[in-house]
């Protein structure tokens, strides 16, 4: 389990430095760092000593690792736009995303498990069917696109949901989310059933197929055979063997909220990462726009780091290869 | 269901079809035996002679598109068919247990053995989780698997064959059954675990008087192990007698077709003996007798219908108009 | 000899068994038959539309946020309404499909040829090449595509050259890995061996017998990377950092709405989202049904 671990950690390394090395490439090679780092408002005394200062006339390798070593430090550079170091701007954001995304998995899996296990069960079913195409309208419809129709709906139509911002933070234990509110939770639903269905969508189509593929097995029959109930035999045989291929995809799946928290952001102003990375790249903001890039990887490292460990709790075959009775 | 002095397992005209898109598959089709308590019947067939779907169907286990359509299966004098899934849940694992052929695939890889068999043990009696392990500990015992106790920490994939078999029969015996059918228990392990298994189960079901029905396709097997033996072919029974008179002098001609092509009972040198032929596709069974188009002895009027099952000698069956009486002592 | 196992009676070839099973879900039937007239609206919107919504000479700003059903000036119907500009929303929603069909099915060919280059190459060539190819492959997908897309635009810039390019970046990785499998599973089965003995050349084995066999699980995944290079496409636009106002896409067209979207002038918004729905969802249900047609683990 050890080595496990220690062998991962190392590949998360190299995976970061490989990461480091494309996005110094990209800031600093690819178009003109000088106006990648400095304001473009600067004029041209301004813009050399700035040069100078930023060590823009010394040789690539060299720039790399003042990068490097600037990076390990925790500074990222400035935005332009806010004049604040970068990093501590994302990381001002971080908790509002993070909130979104966790609570847009929870609700992808409360949704999508249940209903993928039915439409499994019961495939000829009507429900069962409505639930499919349910699904393949789920995962066709662009984020970007529920969002609004949720707005127009809930919001414009009904009125019962605020459409957008987040609410107010409250505190439990120790740590703040606007969860713990009533008005928090309000502003909530919304950005986070809008993330949340695309993902439980996927995650119904892959239930339902576990599920189908699990009941062809021998070891189903042979539960049954044992003369036990079938909510036994769903609730622990099936279920159990279909969180492997769930989990499998799951880094995946919690990357891409973060990802698309991008979008949901946008639209409902949720003051999050994503609002910031998109509002950077149309003000040209770079240094921020570095800086997320290397918190993004950073996060799916752990992300992927977790779920590599989840698998190997879940599925026995992959903890004990090397005992062998 | 005390005190009930007849045969432990009674099947009468049992018919199991599949309704494929392609057309209706004719899996079993008028079977009939009887077992008594603590006898050993073997079921030998071969591949699509539908002799696992028997066993199946006794337990209710046969799956869409296939079901049974006719016919009775009378457990201790209750019948089985058209049983309500509750009764036959109570049924299965408990007072008729199922052993299958490969105990990789029937042995869930992501949970533990113990949790699988304790499972198996609180389906059917309501006892503490304590003491169904013990239970547990004791079936493992019984099979001759060393340290149980460590055993049942383990997961399926920790274990050789020849120990999931065992793991496999043992779940089958923790609820002392009645019946036991094994559908070709043995047929993926290797040859020497297959003799040490073969003559544990014998023991076990002498000692028990526990009934079994040995699903096989393999004679030899069944000729150690077994009291009676029924013969299958395209879904119905061909023959059906006591074991050694059936082995030694077969009546029907496709029980001493299957005789012959055995390995060991052919001179050394002499080409294999073989069935010529093919066996009839269950969709489209020919009028007559299904085994003449390959019979050495057919004659005209075996194609007119199928022949009945009637009993020839005392206590032996067969399915054929012109048996091999002439081999009869 | 005795009679074989029954034959149905009129010959079946693998590829009409393909289109009867496929028929049996009559959702992608469905799917199909509106696929075929969205492409047919795309291809000949130049000549069905009401209005060129692009020729700046015929637009009335009177005519602007009209909702559906109102006449112009002229006494064309503007059947979806009009927009901020009084372009007609119909005319836009069908120059709109030709340009998100035209990215997506072009950027999806495009990332399929780079995509089976690569993969097959990996393939072939095996040893560090193929380790190569396949670290970045798995590299790139253990990236969500929006994220991927982000980082090029913001690095390249805008324009519809760079748009198709992030696009066809952001697709190659699947395909290759997809084929790459295949084609490493194909190697082995006994056809290759025998065109081996045959004395067939290395380049017709591979594009003349193994290619055809990837082909299945390669369309299956190309509708739906078609699909989602639409939808990705019309995300960017959406967000402003897409295709440019002088090729709108449905995208555009639905950012252009947002603003209205608070009044109640929803259908600036609504109806290019509807189209851009409807497009993906009867895409993805063809390749659904094809995906469960062409799985040989779910042979019933």
């Amino acid at each position: 389990m050890t080595v496990f671990m220690v062998r991962r950690l190392m590949q998360s390394v190299v995976v970061l430095l490989v990461m480091s090395v494309i996005v110094f490439l990209g800031v600093f090679a690819i178009g003109n760092p000088v106006d990648i780092l400095i304001s473009p408002d600067a004029d041209q005394l301004e813009r050399e000593r700035a040069i100078r200062a930023l060590g823009l006339d010394r040789p690539l390798w060299e720039q790399y690792f003042v990068f490097l070593a600037n990076a390990v430090r925790g500074d990222l550079g400035r935005s332009f736009v806010f004049n604040e170091p970068a990093l501590r701007l994302i990381f001002e954001r971080m908790p509002a995303t993070l909130e979104l995304a966790g609570t847009a998995v929870v609700l992808s899996l409360i949704i999508g498990i249940p209903l993928g296990l039915y439409a499994g069960l019961r495939p000829q079913a009507a429900t069962s069917k409505g639930i499919m195409a349910g699904s393949i309208v789920g995962f066709s419809l662009p984020t970007f696109w529920q969002g609004l129709m949720f707005i127009m709906i809930f919001a414009v139509m009904l009125g019962w949901l605020p459409s957008t911002g987040r609410g107010q933070v409250g505190s439990f234990l120790g740590i703040k989310s606007s969860l713990f509110t009533r008005d928090g939770l309000a502003h909530v639903i919304l950005p986070a059933a809008n993330l949340a269905l695309g993902n439980a969508a996927l995650i119904i189509r892959l239930t339902r197929a576990g599920v189908r593929e699990t009941l062809l097995q021998d070891y189903i029959k042979f539960a049954r055979a044992k003369g036990l109930s079938p909510r036994r035999v769903v609730g622990v045989h099936v279920l159990r063997n279909i969180l492997i291929p769930l989990v499998t995809v799951l880094g995946l799946e919690i990357a891409g909220l973060i990802a698309f928290a991008v979008v949901t952001e946008s639209i409902f102003a949720w003051p999050g990462m994503g609002k910031l990375i998109i509002d950077s790249i149309n003000q040209l903001d770079r240094p921020v726009m570095v800086a997320y890039l290397m918190m993004i990887v950073l996060l799916f490292i752990v992300i992927n780091l977790i779920v590599d460990i989840l698998y190997s709790v879940i599925d026995p075959r992959v903890r004990l290869q090397d005992v062998k009775g | 269901m005390t005190g009930y002095a007849g045969p432990t397992l009674e099947v009468r005209d049992l018919k199991t079809h599949f309704f494929t898109r392609a057309g209706v598959v004719k899996a079993v089709d008028g079977v009939s035996f009887e077992i008594g308590k603590g006898r050993i019947l073997g079921l030998v067939g071969e591949s699509g002679s539908g002799k696992s779907i028997t066993g199946f169907s006794i337990l209710g286990l046969v799956d869409p598109p296939g079901r049974v359509v006719d016919g009775e299966i009378r457990f201790k004098g209750e019948n089985l068919v058209d049983q309500p899934d509750e009764r036959l849940r109570a049924i299965r694992g408990n007072r008729i247990a199922m052993i299958f052929q490969d105990p990789m695939m029937t042995l869930n890889p992501v949970l533990r053995i113990d949790t699988q068999m304790i499972e198996a043990v609180q389906a059917h009696h309501d006892v503490s989780a304590d003491e169904a392990r013990r239970r547990a500990r004791d079936a493992l015992g019984r099979v001759g698997i060393p340290s149980p106790d460590e055993r049942l920490k383990a997961y399926p994939h920790q274990f050789s064959g020849g120990m999931r078999q065992r793991v496999a029969i043992a779940i089958a015996l923790l609820n002392n059954p009645e019946l036991i059918i094994a559908d070709e228990p043995t047929t993926a392990l290797d040859v020497t675990i297959q003799g040490q298994i073969l003559y544990e189960v014998q023991k076990l079901c002498r000692e028990t008087g526990t009934s079994l029905i040995w699903i096989t396709h393999d004679l030899s097997v069944v000729a150690g192990l077994a009291d009676h033996i029924c013969v299958m072919y395209a879904g119905k029974l061909a023959e059906s007698g006591p074991v050694d008179a059936v082995l030694d002098r077969p009546l029907h001609p496709y029980t001493k077709g299957l005789l012959g092509s055995v390995p060991s009972r052919n001179k050394r040198g002499s080409p294999l003996a073989q069935i010529p032929g093919m066996t009839p596709s269950l969709m489209n069974l020919p009028e007559g007798c299904p085994f003449a188009d390959r019979c050495p002895r057919v004659q005209a009027d075996c194609r007119e219908a199928v022949p009945p099952m009637i009993e020839i000698l005392p206590g032996r069956l067969a399915r054929c108009i012109h048996p091999h009486l002439e081999d009869q002592a | 000899m005795t009679a074989p196992i029954a034959m149905p009676a009129k010959a079946e070839t693998p590829f009409r068994r393909l289109v009867s099973e496929f028929l049996e879900d009559k959702l992608a039937v469905v799917g199909a038959v509106v696929l075929t007239l969205i492409l047919l609206v795309a291809l000949f919107a130049p000549l069905i539309s009401p209005q060129n919504p692009y020729d700046l000479s015929k637009l009335d700003i009177l005519d602007s946020r009209l909702p559906p059903g109102s006449k112009s000036m002229d006494g064309i119907t503007f059947w979806l309404g009009t927009d901020g500009q009084g372009r007609d929303m119909l005319s836009g929603i069908f120059y709109g499909l030709r340009t998100s069909l035209a990215v997506g099915v072009f950027s999806g060919v495009l990332a399929m040829m780079v995509g089976m280059a690569l993969g097959l190459t990996a393939a072939y060539v095996g040893g560090r090449t193929e380790t190569l190819i396949m670290r970045l492959v798995d590299l790139q997908l253990s990236f969500p595509t929006i994220l991927i897309a982000l980082i090029l635009l913001a690095v390249l810039g805008q324009g519809v050259g760079k748009i198709i390019l992030a696009l066809v970046i952001v697709q190659w990785a699947y395909y290759a890995r997809t084929i790459r499998g295949t084609a490493l599973v194909e190697r082995r089965r006994e056809y290759v061996e025998a065109a081996i003995c045959l004395g067939l050349s290395k380049a017709r084995i591979i594009f003349g017998h193994i290619l055809p066999n990837c082909m299945p699980p390669m369309i299956v995944i190309g509708t739906v990377q078609v699909a989602g290079a639409i939808a990705l496409e019309a995300t960017l636009s959406f967000l402003g950092i897409g295709l440019p106002i002088t090729e709108p896409s449905l995208g555009l067209l639905i950012a252009n709405g947002f603003e209205y979207l608070l009044s109640g002038k929803y259908w600036i918004s609504f109806f290019p989202g509807i189209a851009l729905l409807v497009t993906i969802i009867s895409i993805n249900l063809v390749g659904d049904q094809l995906r469960d047609v062409l799985n040989p683990r779910l042979k019933r």
